[in-house]
């Protein structure tokens, strides 16, 4: 294949790809978009192996097969519950695989550059090596976070942002170092320290970041992996390579920054980690919780007309997500009206609660996001709350020295009753009381999600 | 301990003091429980029933109150008319009684029954506080009688209360007006609502607009600036000049309307009279008064208590005992009351009860300890009325100062963004400059496609572009084919990295989307 047929060959993958991501926008166009995406991707990697450059076509077929192989597995077998580990663990791969990449890079010394090229070189496979490998740790500690390996608790070393700031010079240091070496077709050592750091660096960054704020990690993770494949494409010269990672490393940033707006946190501060730097006191929960037995929850349900579902990350943990299907499938058939309220950062990750209720078969047209409803609760005779705590906390609003103070939730309390499903009177992830849950309205139907919800289908058909 | 339940002996008391189901809970409690037969027949529950979870039957009322160490009763002790003595007689020294009392109105019996050296809990005394409305008996007996009105009402009214177009003619609905919207005057104002009456509601505290309005009936606003808002959320006696206004409001609408409902009560004085004769005159024939505040005495000044009577044409319905007249559904509510106040009266669940008086709602309740008369408590402390001062403290919390002035920091970004542009240009190579620009266009190509994806498709999306950021194979692709034996090693193992992540990235999105299906 001639250098022109493969420069078009990765133009039209870079339309598919923007197409794709587009076309993933909208529930209609999201399959098409996946589709897009894959085409793509083969079109990319047909022309690159057929490109003429490539000879060792044994060894890049048993990687690819192998490679092939364990991800059609992993997919395959993934519980949806499990969704925002595999995709963190699935961003490390990335991270470690541009690593590789810039490796490889460095120690291939068939290209010749000079001068300010070469030393643009250097620096490129420097920075795609630091990117990599920040991506690779992070996202390793955020899987060992998210299916609970790790404290979710963040973890704050004192002088933390003086530490990060230390690791910082020290990469800039070692850059100047590396690219001295470099020069000289050394530099091997200050690369294997500064990919230390880099590894050390992307610990400490997500170490420090609380549970709560895990989907904006998540997606800020993503962001990283892009940004690692463009940095990989800058090394190479290869604008396939850069377009993907600027794509990719763009929506990812647009990602973090709409989870962070939606919990009215600012960007740099989820970064940073650490919560409740607010400052002050927070008021704290006074009053009495009022408990419910789910025959009582039957009762009501069966005298409500309008019915709100609000899932958190309880009903994910609690596997309650068919259960609550056969509820809702069995109150509508009664002709009441059951909509969902999802939170944009319910659950562990952005859109967690959504593939839920996907899996279970809960149709979309019912699932509702919080702008969407949070205007009809005044409306609302039963919201019931599974598993959820922070993003149905009335302190947000009215509390300003709360942690979550200005976080706009699901405004349930306003609604005629509330009924809470919850294992205990723990706090949630941000540590901060719960005025809601001693409510008047409010009732507290202690226990497994699931097993209080398959008591309660069997009341209401009872 | 044992805690005995006699048969109600009042005349016309149909309701009892516990249920089976009350009775299961509580000796999960610790308790004994004994109850004397027959106590629940006339509220449909049998002897059996008390049976079935473990209430002991005893032959008579005597046996009761001599086994058990609680009493628990529906109407204050008095006189029994098979036995020809005394309730208080037949106490025990030392015994505790949980019964309505109404202390106020009955200090002759609260001296018996601190002779008796007892201990005494008033339902009637339970404080009106968010906390102890589980316990709130008064509430709970008012719903019911207020759902009752309304039957007694349609009973005794000629004609629905929906309004119909039917082929023998047009139904005009029943126009209903409920005064005092308490508990009582809003279940009235539920039940006729849901039977398809016009209802209109009138109350002397203005907070209660609201929750007249959510039970979609019409509150009748007076041209006047009173709040007649007591402590507890009760009422108060309003002035001389409001009152003029409020009847003129209740002559004009005495005219209007089919139905009035009347609840008004105010906390130990006789019950206000808003429905004078000439009113129920001029109300239409068969018209129908239910008048809640019989007991005492009556809102309007013809009602004859525990009668019903006709006068203008006009049925006035004077029941006192209209939570009795649906005795099950009461016995059921009372039961539960009694349980929830057992239940904070026994923190060890030992069946032993703790009379603690620095608990506000067991202080309140508590008229008689161990043989001192406690009533009246102190006055509750704590009304529903908001915090008026919190909300300014708030406004000036937020304002906070920011160090650089609003303009500065908006050319801030663009600014650093030129000369970062800038610098670049000046020392990279054209090579570097190309790259470059396919970057920059690229992040701006997905900033904009990514800014409206619907957030129900976050997952997805972040998956898909996990898949695509397995293009990295690219990279690893054109290297695997490098002399150097390293080089080649650390390619083919990106290249098996990379191609999981493109393999699982694209397949499990697939494996997503295909379950969002409307």
């Amino acid at each position: 294949m001639s250098n022109g047929l493969v420069t078009m060959a990765y133009i039209a993958a870079s339309i598919l790809f923007i197409l794709s991501l587009s076309g993933l926008s909208k529930q209609d166009t999201s399959r098409r978009g996946n589709y897009f995406g894959m085409t793509g991707m083969a079109i990319a990697i047909v022309a690159t192996v057929f490109g003429g450059s490539v000879t060792a076509y044994t060894m890049l077929t048993i990687a690819l097969l192998i490679g092939g192989f364990i991800g059609t597995k992993a997919a395959a077998k993934v519980e949806m519950t499990q969704m925002p580990e595999l995709v963190a663990l699935m961003h490390s791969l990335v991270g470690m695989a541009a690593v590789l990449v810039g490796y490889a890079n460095f120690m291939d010394d068939s290209t010749s550059l000079e001068g300010a090229e070469k030393t643009i070189h250097e620096l490129e496979i420097y920075i795609g090596i630091f990117i990599g490998a920040v991506t690779f740790s992070g996202s390793v500690i955020a899987f060992g976070k998210l299916c609970g390996r790790i404290s979710g608790k963040p973890m704050l070393l004192p002088a933390r942002h003086w530490l990060n700031l230390a690791l910082f010079v020290l990469t800039f240091i070692l850059g100047g170092s590396f690219l001295e070496g470099a020069e000289t077709g050394g530099g091997s050592i200050p690369l294997l320290i500064m990919t230390i750091i880099a590894l050390v660096f992307g610990v400490h960054m997500v170490m420090a970041i609380g549970g709560a704020d895990m989907p904006v990690v998540v997606s800020m993770l993503n962001s990283y992996s892009g940004w690692a494949a463009a940095a990989t494409g800058f090394m190479l010269s290869n604008d396939l390579l850069i377009v993907t990672g600027a794509l990719v490393g763009s929506s990812g940033a647009i990602l973090s920054y709409i989870m962070c707006r939606a919990m009215n946190r600012h960007f740099l501060s989820v970064i940073a980690g650490g919560f409740g730097s607010a400052g002050g006191e927070a008021a704290e929960v006074i009053g009495e919780v009022q408990p419910i037995e789910v025959e009582e929850t039957a009762q009501l349900l069966r005298e409500s007309k309008e019915i709100v579902i609000i899932p958190g990350y309880g009903m994910a943990v609690a596997q309650a997500q068919h259960t609550v299907n056969e509820i809702t499938k069995y109150l509508t058939s009664q002709g009441k009206k059951v909509r969902f309220a999802i939170h944009p950062v319910a659950g562990r990750m952005p859109g967690h609660m959504n593939v839920l209720l996907a899996e279970a078969k809960v149709p979309y047209d019912i699932v509702f996001e919080m702008d969407e409803i949070n205007e009809d609760f005044p409306h609302v005779d039963v919201s019931i709350v599974i598993g959820a705590n922070d993003i149905v906390n009335p302190s947000a609003l009215d509390d300003p020295n709360s942690p979550i103070a200005g976080m706009p939730v699901l405004e349930c309390w306003k609604g005629a009753s509330t009924i809470v499903l919850k294992r205990s009177m723990a706090s949630g992830y941000a540590g901060v009381g719960n005025p809601l849950f001693v409510h008047e309205n409010t009732r507290m139907l202690f226990g497994d999600a699931n097993d209080k919800l398959q008591g309660l289908l069997k009341a209401l058909q009872g | 301990m044992k805690i005995g339940v006699p048969k109600e002996i009042h005349e016309g008391e149909k309701r009892v003091a516990t249920t089976p189901e009350a009775a299961d809970k509580i000796i999960k409690l610790g308790f004994k429980m004994c109850i004397e037969t027959g106590a629940g027949l006339l509220a449909n529950i049998t002897d059996e029933a008390y049976q079935q979870v473990g209430v002991e039957i005893l032959p008579d009322a005597k046996a009761v109150w001599q086994e058990a160490d609680i009493i628990m009763k529906v109407r204050a002790p008095e006189r029994h008319p098979e036995l020809a003595t005394d309730e208080v007689a037949l106490m025990k020294e030392g015994q505790q009684l949980i019964s309505f009392i109404w202390p106020a109105q009955n200090e002759a019996l609260m001296k018996q029954l601190a002779d008796k050296n007892a201990t005494v809990l008033a339902m009637d005394s339970v404080p009106r506080m968010s906390r102890a409305q589980k316990m709130d008996a008064l509430s709970s007996m008012a719903n019911i009688a207020g759902y009752r009105a309304i039957v007694e009402a349609a009973q005794h009214f000629g004609r629905f209360f929906t309004g119909q177009i039917t082929a023998a003619g047009k139904v005009p609905p029943a126009k209903v007006l409920v005064i005092g919207a308490g508990v009582a005057g809003l279940a009235a104002i539920g039940a006729a609502k849901s039977m398809g009456a016009i209802v209109r509601a009138f109350d002397t505290r203005p907070e209660v607009k609201e929750q007249i309005e959510s039970m979609d009936a019409e509150f009748l606003m007076l041209d006047f600036q009173e709040d007649g808002s007591g402590s507890g959320g009760y009422a108060k006696t309003m002035s001389k000049e409001f009152i003029e206004a409020e009847m003129a409001l209740f002559a004009q609408q005495a005219k209007e309307v089919d139905i009035i409902i009347t609840t008004a009560l105010i906390p130990g004085k006789p019950a206000p009279e808003l429905i004078t004769a000439e009113m129920v005159a001029s109300m239409k024939p068969g018209s129908v008064i239910v008048d809640l505040a019989a007991e005492q005495g009556g809102n309007c000044a013809l009602t004859e208590k525990n009668q019903v009577v006709v006068k203008h044409d006009v049925t006035i319905i004077g029941y006192t005992n209209l939570p009795s007249r649906l005795a099950n559904q009461s016995s059921q509510l009372y039961a539960t009351n009694l349980r929830h106040l057992l239940t904070d009266l026994t923190p060890g669940k030992d069946g032993n009860t703790v009379i603690n008086m620095e608990d506000e709602v067991i202080r309140g309740a508590t008229v008689i300890k161990e043989g001192n008369i406690t009533w009246p408590p102190p006055p509750p402390k704590l009304s529903a009325a908001p915090k008026a001062a919190a909300t300014s403290e708030i406004a000036t919390a937020s304002e906070n100062k920011s160090l650089v002035p609003e303009q500065v920091k908006q050319w801030l970004p663009i600014l650093v963004a030129g000369l970062t542009l800038f610098g670049v240009g000046a020392v990279a190579p054209t090579s570097f400059l190309s790259h470059f620009t396919v970057f920059v266009l690229a992040c701006f190509v997905g900033y904009q496609v990514i800014w409206n994806v619907s957030p129900s498709l976050h997952t997805p999306l972040m998956s898909v572009t996990n898949a695509i950021s397995g293009i990295i194979v690219i990279g690893a692709l054109v290297q695997v084919s490098a002399p150097s034996a390293i080089v080649s090693i650390l390619s083919a193992l990106a290249i098996l990295i990379a191609s999981i992540n493109i393999a699982g990235g694209f397949l499990v999105t697939r494996r997503m989307l295909e379950m969002f299906r409307k």
